[in-house]
């Protein structure tokens, strides 16, 4: 009959990714279930194929990059953990996590990872500075033919002047956090909690 | 040993006469002994208790699997980017690039790789609680022995005395369709023999529906199909052919096949047309609407019936309609199939299983109970092109089936979605962010 998904996670595994990232035990094993059904070759890590068998991520302009976010440095392969660990960034804070002790480390979910996860989509040479040749590229990838050049690098330009204090012509994190709107971005998408 | 060979042939033809005198004749009448009804019904009692079992031994292990997992916000691009800009710190007008916009289209990802539309629909669907079968649990675990005994005499029941009676119907009913067909097609045509091949046709369905314990439910009977028109269904399985044409006659409409299935296609259109392509045929569209137009345009032939989206989905929701079929003209006939999934998963996923395994599957199922709802014919209408007609066709069978209307391409289950549907993304984007910078441009700095 093949195998069950829920049977290769061990209770052990639940509960250490339950402590690193937080999600609870019913959430972990309905997103095992997922990673289960788009793990197509079935040896459990996913390819970037297996993400972009997903249509609707596959017609995202910015697909290739979230894939990408999932992925470490330099491998083709992520396995559950790593899968997770990503996953977490969006995670909904939840009310008794404010009160955290502050000593035990910043949560995956903290405002401040989140708006470090999507700067690190426009930086991909991962230098920490969003250097104006890096914007281009994505804007170019959200808008495909449909702008010229000139009128996409002056564009650029404004965004970089408007965002730029310390006169680099780069945007650093701390440049990109003042930028970002001011409510808590909740690009969560809210997973809901299993019965 | 000659003694045990007699009474074993002994039992087989008792074994047959009860077969034939209690199932397969009253079948071809149409007749229901009821045997069927109490079956269902005790199932029904049963799974009941089992899941009152349930509910009183674990409670937390029960997911609330219905419910996706994660709520989707709904808005259009233009409005989920509006909002995400509405509270940025310079409370910028509207337009414009910010760069808090790639979290739209992070968001958007990061949701669809967590669920997702389309490759759900793929697969069986997940029931909300366990129906005996450990083929739908998909976190079986020990919960206790009473529902372990419980299991345990399910399985008894389904392999060791429904499959062999079942598959004994399925040989009668195909065999008898195969004979039957080509006895009637040496007749000279004249009405008498129309009027036979109607009768092998669905005497022999009905045969095989018994073979499936299955129980269906036809409603609002007076629009259904008549002669010279298109029968339009949602597509899950193999099996809809034999739930329709348990209620009607049809004209099939398919590829020629080799094998068994050659040999029923070869005989079957022997007592009446049916429309069969070679292979090579199938890619000229041309030749494909010519002769399904001939057809329908003789009115003494059975309605065609076509299922549109051209795959298997799950029974959740119904994908794009290929518009090939609402191109010829012609009455359309909408029927909308809805199966119960409780009482055996009647969806063929044609990657996992072929289809001798899941002819299996569907035999050792509790049953197979369904609805089939016949809609009021629908007609291309002025001004309406193929795809918005399919589009209308496809929504109207949703809302009856109580499917999702996807727009979505049943062919994406092997191929690869289009790069023109990232294209419009984009283009939906650009002019949202360009719009502002023409008008700036014409009113010039402030």
């Amino acid at each position: 009959m093949g195998s069950r998904a829920s049977s290769l996670l061990r209770e052990e595994d639940i509960e250490e990714i339950k402590k690193q990232t937080g999600f609870s035990h019913s959430q972990i094993t309905r997103l095992y279930s997922r990673f289960h059904s788009l793990d197509k070759g079935e040896n459990g890590a996913l390819s970037r194929e297996d993400f972009q068998r997903i249509p609707e991520l596959a017609i995202n302009p910015l697909g290739d990059r979230i894939i990408n976010a999932f992925f470490p440095e330099g491998e083709d392969q992520v396995n559950f953990r790593g899968f997770m660990r990503t996953l977490a960034h969006f995670r909904p804070v939840e009310d008794n996590e404010k009160n955290k002790d502050p000593t035990s480390g910043e949560p995956l979910n903290s405002r401040t990872n989140k708006l470090f996860f999507a700067f690190q989509l426009y930086d991909l040479d991962r230098d920490d500075k969003i250097s104006r040749d890096e914007l281009l590229q994505v804007l170019r990838m959200m808008v495909g033919v449909n702008i010229s050049d000139e009128q996409l690098g002056s564009i650029a330009d404004r965004t970089i002047q408007e965002a730029d204090t310390n006169g680099d012509m780069c945007i650093s994190f701390s440049e990109f956090t003042k930028v970002m709107p001011g409510k808590a971005i909740d690009i969560t998408a809210d997973l809901q909690n299993g019965a | 040993m000659e003694g045990a060979w007699e009474i074993a042939f002994v039992l087989f033809q008792v074994w047959l006469s009860i077969v034939v005198g209690l199932i397969v004749l009253p079948a071809m009448f149409g007749v229901s002994l009821g045997f069927t009804d109490i079956y269902i019904k005790v199932l029904v009692k049963t799974l009941e208790v089992k899941a009152f079992l349930l509910l009183c031994l674990v409670s937390f292990q029960i997911h609330n699997v219905l419910s996706g997992i994660i709520e989707k916000d709904d808005g259009s691009m233009e409005e989920e980017i509006g909002e995400l800009r509405r509270s940025h710190p310079k409370n910028l007008a509207g337009g414009d690039f910010t760069m808090c916009d790639a979290f739209y289209f992070c968001k958007k990802g990061i949701e669809n790789i967590v669920e997702d539309q389309v490759t759900q629909r793929f697969t069986s669907e997940e029931l909300a609680s366990w129906n005996l079968l450990t083929r739908t649990n998909n976190n079986f675990r020990y919960i206790s022995v009473r529902l372990t005994i419980i299991w345990g005499l399910g399985v008894f029941i389904r392999y060791c005395i429904l499959l062999p009676l079942r598959i004994t119907l399925a040989v009668i009913g195909l065999s008898w369709l195969v004979i039957g067909t080509t006895l009637v097609g040496l007749l000279p045509s004249c009405n008498a023999k129309n009027w036979l091949s109607d009768l092998v046709h669905i005497t022999c369905y009905r045969i095989c529906a018994r073979g499936l314990s299955a129980t269906i439910r036809y409603h609002n009977k007076e629009n259904r199909p008549k002669k010279g028109g298109i029968c339009v269904a949602n597509h899950t399985s193999p099996i809809d052919i034999v739930i329709l044409a348990n209620d009607g006659c049809y004209a099939m409409v398919g590829q020629v096949h080799g094998g068994l299935m050659g040999v029923i296609q070869r005989s079957i259109v022997r007592s009446c047309p049916h429309v069969w392509f070679e292979r090579s045929e199938m890619k000229d569209r041309h030749a494909v609407a010519k002769r399904l137009k001939d057809h329908i345009a003789d009115k003494t032939k059975l309605p065609i019936l076509i299922f549109p989206e051209g795959t298997c989905i799950n029974n959740t929701s119904v994908m794009m309609f290929k518009k090939g079929s609402f191109e010829i003209g012609g009455t359309i006939y909408p029927v909308a199939i809805k199966y119960d999934p409780q009482f055996g998963d009647a969806f063929w996923n044609s990657a996992k299983y072929n289809m001798v395994s899941y002819l299996l599957r569907m035999m050792t199922s509790w049953a197979i109970v369904c609805n089939v709802w016949y809609l009021p014919p629908m007609t291309r209408q002025d001004g309406e092109d193929a795809v918005q007609f399919a589009n209308r066709v496809k929504s109207a069978i949703a809302h009856q089936g109580g499917l999702v209307d996807l727009s979505w391409d049943g062919g994406l289950k092997r191929e690869k979605v289009k790069e023109s549907f990232k294209e419009e993304q984009q283009k939906m984007y650009s002019s949202m962010i360009v719009g502002s910078d023409f008008h700036e441009a014409s009113v010039g700095p402030a």
